[in-house]
């Protein structure tokens, strides 16, 4: 077999252990169904008759509509940061030690990983669409529009599990990490256009809040799945992903050599 | 079969490795000895390929672990402390899996797995996930996953550490039954009695520098000879005694008036009991218990490194 086969049936074989553990313990699914379906149900019956988002809510201008883009990239973020918590288990219990005295393809480990989260990602957006649609979400942005959608949500999922996989290669423990996450990716998704539109904030949070990557992601997917024209983010979304994939897939690759190999 | 010159390996401030050399025979089990921190899971480290050493060179089965890690890989066989097992599957999964990422076959990885499971008796386990496993069943299936490709040579990390008597019975029996099929062992230890069992050379290291290396028989003698060994029934003989064993000892005895007891240095046994009896009786000393006595490898340990061996506390993972 050559190198690149071999490569691929170690990534395999490495997804195929993560997808046990997710099976033997579903509560490892839990941040990507039971918490994403809170946040559809809080937004929309807490906050949703509060908020005016007009024609940012596609024809209906209902603020479900609304939501839905920022729910998903939201999901979609946290599920890919958290690979690093996954990855820093793992290299803390000593399972990565058991990897590197194998004649595997080391770089498995972390495609395997990433791989499998990209597939918990799709699993996530699978599930918030349905419960979506019962509380009301109409994508109206047609088949090639919403398929779109979904391709841009999984790459910046998948570009942001290679930001885990670096950040999981720094920290001592995975509950740093945790800890991390929280403190950054909540903020970076509350300041932005995800849950409400951002022309009533400060001007100076503002201006944060309209060029920072999440909410180019959110736009475009608002967009794509509503069938509207009012961001013209696709392209600066896709590259936000390509870029971030384009420093931190070597980065981490490079860290968590560094990191194993001391 | 390994062979290590001058292994250099620091830590910030700390030089776990100051110097190593190490070589294993073919076949045989090399202990390596040392007390917490002596640089031993370090050293394994290096020989594994886990870790890269600051400076100087290693061959495992002939091949340069710096310059050819992956061949290295995949020769050997790694268990112990740290090359842990995967809790959330089950101990056959663990084995296969470890299998197939040595680049076994689907069918070769199950059916290599399966003759582990038997030999190692965890079949009855087989099916149930790890976290499940005692202390005891978890090395066992650990070594299993060494053996999955029937290495030349298997590195154990101190792979008795923490199972109870039985459980470290049952592992010194596989681990001779390995060497005895051929296979070159390395094993660190911090238990002395684990080295004298199974070991066919020692290696003593302190302050990641070999300080010593031979049979046990050969570490031993050279801390000293025999000692003659006495204790008597009452304290208040101890002076005569000692005037008696003196006499036909060498130098100077030591004396432990608490227990009753006295010991010198012998040259040679003959005619030594007969006489001391003899004299012994005649001084109207009881004796309680006699005989000679080799020095332990605690001896030896205490002796060339100037601490007991297991003075500091059992190894929590660490012992770089």
């Amino acid at each position: 077999m050559s190198g690149f086969g071999w490569w691929l049936r170690d990534t395999w074989e490495m997804m195929k252990r993560n997808l046990i553990h997710i099976k033997r313990t579903p509560e490892l699914l839990l941040d990507v169904t039971l918490s994403p379906i809170m946040f559809v149900l809080l937004f929309v019956y807490v906050f949703g008759g509060a908020i005016d988002v007009g024609s940012e809510g596609g024809e209906d201008a209902s603020y479900i509509n609304f939501l839905m883009a920022g729910i998903f990239v939201q999901t979609v973020a946290f599920a890919g940061v958290y690979t690093g918590v996954l990855l820093a288990n793992d290299l803390q219990k000593g399972m990565i030690d058991r990897f590197r005295s194998l004649p595997m393809s080391q770089s498995s480990v972390l495609t395997g990983r990433t791989l499998t989260d990209l597939l918990r990602a799709m699993l996530a957006i699978a599930i918030m669409w349905v419960v979506g649609m019962l509380v009301g979400f109409r994508p109206e942005g047609g088949i090639a529009g919403n398929i779109t959608a979904v391709g841009l949500m999984l790459l910046f999922g998948f570009a942001l599990s290679w930001v885990g996989v670096a950040m999981g290669a720094l920290v001592r423990t995975p509950e740093a990490l945790q800890g991390i996450m929280f403190a950054v990716v909540f903020p970076l998704t509350f300041v932005s256009s995800a849950f409400v539109p951002t022309d009533t904030m400060p001007d100076w949070m503002r201006l944060f809040a309209e060029n920072q990557p999440m909410t180019h992601v959110v736009n475009a997917v608002r967009d794509l799945t509503l069938g509207t024209d009012l961001y013209a983010a696709e392209l600066p979304s896709t590259l936000w992903s390509l870029g971030f994939l384009l420093i931190f897939f070597p980065l981490g690759l490079w860290l968590y050599k560094r990191r194993t190999t001391q | 079969m390994i062979e290590a010159v001058g292994l250099h390996k620091s830590f910030g401030k700390t030089h776990a490795l100051d110097g190593l050399d190490l070589d294993a025979r073919e076949g045989a089990i090399l202990c390596v000895l040392g007390p917490n921190g002596a640089g031993k899971t370090t050293a394994v480290r290096i020989l594994t390929t886990l870790t890269m050493p600051d400076a100087g060179t290693a061959t495992v089965a002939g091949i340069d672990v710096v310059r050819h890690p992956a061949e290295v890989r995949a020769r050997v066989g790694v268990a112990g402390q740290y090359a842990a097992l995967d809790e959330l599957l089950t101990g056959r999964e663990n084995l296969e899996m470890v299998g197939r990422l040595y680049r076994l076959s689907g069918s070769d990885a199950r059916a290599r797995a399966k003759a582990l499971l038997d030999r190692f008796e965890v079949t009855d386990a087989a099916d149930r996930i790890v976290k499940t496993y005692s202390g005891g069943m978890r090395r066992r299936l650990d070594l299993g996953a060494a053996l999955m490709v029937e290495p030349e040579v298997i590195f154990l990390d101190e792979p008795t550490t923490g199972l109870d008597p039985k459980g470290r019975l049952s592992m010194w029996d596989l681990i001779e039954e390995l060497a005895r099929g051929g296979t070159t062992v390395l094993m660190t230890t911090q238990y002395l009695e684990e080295a004298d069992r199974l070991a066919d050379d020692i290696l003593l290291i302190d302050h990641g520098r070999a300080i010593a290396r031979g049979t046990a028989d050969e570490l031993k003698r050279q801390v000293g000879g025999e000692r003659l060994e006495i204790t008597i029934s009452d304290a208040s003989g101890i002076d005569a005694a000692r005037r008696v064993v003196e006499a036909l000892g060498e130098g100077p005895a030591r004396v432990d008036a608490e227990d009753r007891k006295l010991s010198v240095a012998v040259a040679s046994h003959d005619g030594v009991l007969t006489r001391v009896i003899r004299e012994l009786d005649a001084a109207h000393v009881q004796v309680d218990d006699i005989g000679f006595r080799r020095p332990t490898l605690d001896e030896v340990f205490l002796t060339l490194t100037g601490r007991p061996a297991e003075e500091t506390a059992p190894s929590e993972g660490g012992g770089a």
